[in-house]
């Protein structure tokens, strides 16, 4: 039977207009010069030119600050899905002492408002020597990565059946083969899920990002802000920065859509 | 969770890394804040210790209690607004081909964008004299501009919120609707459900868990929203846009009133903290019913 309604396939046409919109927009500002996108207004633009894309694929800063950006994103989402994996596991399977309490209080770190937290985080990564490294970032960024790949792992755990467990413990596999090549398998679409959004989340957030880095780690997300401040507003750079950052992304979900159809199979969530 | 599971307390052993992770980068930041927020601090070796009085003087300034009702109602709307859209528009997805596929990048691409320069595109396009949407919008005869009307500003807002983030609901969703059988859908057929019985009785059970994941990600974050208003309005025009976040990053950086913001940090924390436990806990009370 199909679920999809008329009134839901409107909805969802009329959105992916109100989506494209300012993307196009998005669109339309990395191709102009900056007199040009203050000076009129232009549906179409009228003299378009490639000078943004120029400018940042020939300063060294961008290039740099793109692969500290990955560096730090890579490791973070390394460390989150390994760390979640056995404890969202666990939570699938088990009660034990604190464990509801265990599992919000795993949330609540995602509730710190950023303005004020800054300071600690900053004197904490210095005095432990990681300041400006990507390796600061990774770490702090797991403050609510980490979390939420639990939620999100435990969510797809949860609806596959014990029975998969006692049928390889009765077939004699070791706990460790049956985990790594039975379980995790079945669950490999809830992990390109959580690799999406552990991706999503480090790449796009800026203000811890900016607090642990100086001169060396510097990411792309803060080159953007600084280029800004430097001659006024520089829109037409960032509108073109702001379309290199979204590709790497669009490819992390490029491979995992399959999964995010298919891996759900057997996913309760 | 599942009420029939094995209870075994060295399942400890595999929530260890997480614990260690969390309570290095979590649990040491929030106690350096409350020390901070019980002391008067001049320089970092001036320092006296004052009590509560910060958390008085928070909680009876007329300027918090303004920016957390303009809080707590942009956080309602947001909530309002992009769950049941994302709802529908998961519904509406087609679940395989190459449409599927590019549907799914589409979603996913304003999540992508640094949250400063959506709060720029934003600020660009919806300008009435050079953005399309304010253009648009004058063309048509509205006489838009959200630098001068707070309404307009706080519909610019929402528009932008919506526009960034119902994707995440959507995304959700979606994934949680591929759970449902589709044994589940011909019994409802067989039955003779409407649409909506098939949403209410078999989809909504399902969706569950992710919808919970949904809700308190958009209440936290929206609840904590900074950088987007922050490059669109500025808080603007006036304090009509100021929320929580903004104000507090005027009094922490623009003043340097450690102690006093990092008070009101500590309150922030718990009302998030609050709103949380109070959802989580009445869906979770639900479910045992039930």
């Amino acid at each position: 039977m199909n679920r999809r309604s008329r009134l839901s396939r409107w909805v969802l046409a009329a959105y992916c207009v109100y989506l494209i919109l300012p993307l196009y927009w998005l669109l339309t500002l990395a191709l102009r010069s900056n007199a040009d996108i203050a000076g009129v207004f232009q549906l179409v633009p009228s003299n378009p030119t490639l000078a943004n894309f120029a400018e940042i694929l020939s300063n060294p800063v961008w290039y740099e600050g793109f692969v500290n950006s990955l560096s730090y994103v890579l490791l973070n989402t390394l460390i989150s899905v390994f760390a979640a994996l056995p404890a969202a596991y666990v939570f699938s399977r088990y009660r034990f002492l604190g464990d509801r309490q265990l599992f919000f209080w795993l949330l609540t770190n995602r509730m710190a408002p950023p303005a004020v937290f800054l300071l600690p985080f900053f004197q904490l990564y210095s005095s432990i020597g990681l300041f400006d490294t990507p390796l600061a970032v990774a770490l702090a960024h797991c403050l609510f990565t980490v979390p939420l790949s639990v939620w999100i792992l435990e969510g797809f755990m949860s609806g596959v059946p014990t029975e998969i467990d006692d049928m390889a413990r009765i077939d004699g596999h070791s706990f460790w083969f049956f985990f790594t090549r039975i379980f995790l398998p079945i669950n490999r679409g809830a992990i390109g899920v959580t690799v999406f959004f552990c991706f999503m989340f480090s790449w796009v957030e800026l203000l811890l990002a900016r607090t642990l880095t100086g001169s060396e780690a510097k990411p792309i997300v803060v080159v953007m802000t600084r280029t800004v401040s430097a001659s006024g507003m520089d829109w037409g750079v960032l509108a073109a920065a702001g379309i290199f950052t979204v590709l790497p992304g669009i490819l992390v979900v490029w491979f995992v859509r399959q999964h995010l159809v298919k891996g759900f199979a057997l996913g309760r969530v | 969770m599942a009420q029939d599971k094995a209870q075994d307390n060295r399942a400890w052993l595999g929530v260890l890394p997480v614990m260690l992770i969390v309570a290095f980068s979590g649990v040491i930041p929030l106690m350096t804040v409350v020390n901070y927020s019980v002391q008067d601090i001049l320089d970092f070796n001036t320092r006296f210790f004052v009590g509560f009085e910060w958390y008085r003087e928070t909680l009876t300034d007329p300027r918090f209690i303004d920016a957390f009702l303009r809080q707590l109602g942009f956080s309602a709307a947001v909530l309002a607004i992009e769950i049941p859209l994302g709802i529908v528009i998961a519904r509406g997805m087609p679940t395989q081909g190459l449409r599927a596929s590019l549907l799914l990048v589409l979603l996913a691409t304003p999540l992508l964008i640094p949250w400063n320069v959506v709060g720029t595109i934003w600020q660009i396009y919806a300008r009435s004299d050079i953005g399309l949407l304010g253009v648009t919008l004058n063309e048509m005869g509205f006489a838009f501009n959200y630098t001068a009307e707070p309404l307009h500003a706080w519909l610019t807002l929402l528009a932008m919120d919506i526009w960034h983030w119902t994707s995440l609901v959507a995304l959700l969703v979606f994934a949680g609707l591929t759970s449902v059988p589709a044994a589940c859908y011909q019994a409802a057929e067989l039955d003779g459900a409407s649409k909506w019985q098939v949403f209410r009785h078999v989809e909504l059970p399902r969706l569950k868990g992710v919808l919970v994941i949904a809700v308190l990600l958009r209440l936290m974050d929206s609840f904590m929203i900074y950088t987007e208003p922050f490059v669109l309005t500025g808080g603007g025009p006036g304090n009509t846009t100021t929320f929580l976040s903004q104000y507090l990053a005027t009094m922490a950086v623009g003043q340097f009133d450690l102690g006093p913001a990092a008070a009101f940090s500590v309150i922030y924390f718990l009302f998030i903290l609050l709103f949380s436990w109070l959802f989580y806990t009445s869906v979770m009370r639900s479910e045992e019913d039930s």
